[in-house]
């Protein structure tokens, strides 16, 4: 069956350099820089970009970053509570808007 | 509980079969390249040992636990265990060398009758002790409740097996139960010193991966385990050591049959690392089997591929002979040499 998403392109992630290099080449290192531990730890970051991952709806994402978040040390609560996170989040920006329609909906009403 | 793949009759108790797999899905595709071909490109075919720095002795695959990662295919029901006969010829071997390591595993090394006195001998020959205990054979029975005293009147190092500070990930692993025995183990142990500051008595835990996945960062997972343990269960321990699962025996099973084995074996090609392939364990390691066959690595003895060597048995033993062999290399071999490296120490990088 055809789809958009194919599993097997995930590990192909790199291969965006082959069109433009430069570019490519600096979102890669980064990106790696990113993910290194700092004032964060590589597990938060785990936890965080799957939480994103979520957020943005992106199946390789979810994919990279449950294997990632398992391998550094992160279970099974965590991760759905990072998803939680996601979820608050993306529901919250939703109904926060709601004050905007408020406003408006009395804007023009009498 | 589950049985040994033995008990069962699985295909994969036999491991003719086992090599067949994992031989046959290096010809499947050219994305699984032979280990020997990435060794070569590392300059390191043949793979030749260095310093003999560990004997390592399986005294025997009888285990109280039946965990789903296995390579030893151990459990209750195995019953091959070393006999104080061959104990001897390895401590015989022992007496004619300087290895300064003897590393005690299985099964659970502690239920072969045996056990005690072996680690007695080593003892008086003056060469550090390493047991591979599993926590949960210190609870098994009252015969066990001393070991941990037992271990620190020898100052053996104990190392363990806790894949993770979740109660679920690890029972999940190691079998229902396993988790809050194997605290209750680890108290007995922190109670007699072990893991303790200042007593000298080492206790370092060992990180699995309970599933298809590679181990992170051994820094890190050390110290998120060192929070997690110590504030919830008011238990301390020196060392974490982050170990790579091998596709050998059940943990094999568990990828062919999850359907993770083609992509498993990918992230370990992918990954493979010379520098952890020049540092190998089985490099300066001598592995004995429970009837005193001599291998290059646990998990060769569990693959039944021996070493290449005139000299195949401890009651042969020559270290000059053994110096000179090239060793025994196979796809699993990808493992050890994955990322930071694996071995029975951790990582190796």
């Amino acid at each position: 069956m055809s789809t958009y998403y194919n599993p097997a392109d995930l590990a192909k992630f790199g291969n965006i350099t082959e069109w433009q290099p430069e570019m490519g080449n600096k979102f890669f290192a980064y990106y790696a820089e990113v993910f290194k531990e700092g004032a964060l730890t590589e597990r938060e970051k785990a936890l965080i970009a799957l939480a994103v991952a979520h957020a943005v709806q992106c199946p390789y994402c979810i994919d990279a970053y449950t294997t990632d978040s398992l391998q550094k040390g992160a279970d099974e609560a965590q991760m759905m509570e990072a998803v939680h996170v996601a979820a608050a989040i993306k529901g919250g920006a939703a109904l926060v808007h709601g004050v905007q329609m408020m406003n408006k909906a009395k804007e023009l009403s009498m | 509980m589950t049985k040994s793949l033995l008990a069962r009759q699985a295909p994969l108790a036999d491991t003719a079969y086992q090599l067949t797999v994992l031989t046959q899905a290096e010809a499947a595709g050219a994305q699984l390249p032979a280990f020997a071909h990435r060794l070569r490109e590392s300059g390191l075919l043949p793979l030749q040992p260095t310093k003999l720095g560990v004997m390592q002795i399986n005294v025997g695959k009888m285990c109280n636990q039946v965990c789903k990662h296995c390579h030893v295919d151990a459990g209750p029901d195995r019953t091959e265990i070393m006999t104080r006969e061959t104990m001897q010829l390895c401590l015989d071997a022992l007496a004619q060398t300087a290895i300064p390591v003897v590393d005690l595993t299985g099964g659970a090394p502690e239920m072969n009758p045996d056990f005690r006195w072996l680690v007695e001998q080593i003892s008086a020959l003056g060469r550090q002790i390493i047991v591979r205990c599993n926590l949960t054979i210190i609870v098994a029975n009252p015969k066990y409740h001393d070991l941990p005293a037992f271990f620190a009147r020898h100052r053996v190092r104990v190392v363990s097996s806790l894949p993770h500070f979740a109660a679920g990930r690890t029972d999940a692993q190691r079998g229902d139960g396993v988790f809050g025995r194997s605290i209750r183990a680890l108290k007995m142990l922190n109670e007699v010193g072990y893991g303790v500051e200042g007593s000298g008595l080492t206790l370092d835990l060992v990180y699995n991966p309970a599933g298809a996945f590679m181990p992170g960062s051994q820094v890190g997972l050390e110290r998120e385990f060192k929070q997690r343990l110590g504030r919830e269960h008011g238990v301390v321990f020196n060392n974490l050591l982050t170990i790579t699962n091998l596709p050998v025996s059940r943990f094999l099973e568990y990828l062919l049959e999850s359907g993770n084995y083609e992509s498993y074996m990918q992230k370990l090609v992918a990954a493979y690392n010379p520098v952890a392939a020049a540092n190998v364990m089985c490099r300066s390691t001598l592995s004995i089997g429970w009837d005193g066959q001599l291998y290059d690595c646990d998990f060769n003895q569990m693959l039944e591929l021996p070493v290449a060597s005139p000299v195949r048995h401890i009651r042969d033993f020559h270290e000059t002979t053994l110096a000179g062999r090239a060793i025994v290399i196979n796809q699993h071999c990808y493992g050890c040499t994955a990322g930071a490296g694996s071995s029975c120490g951790g990582t190796t990088t």
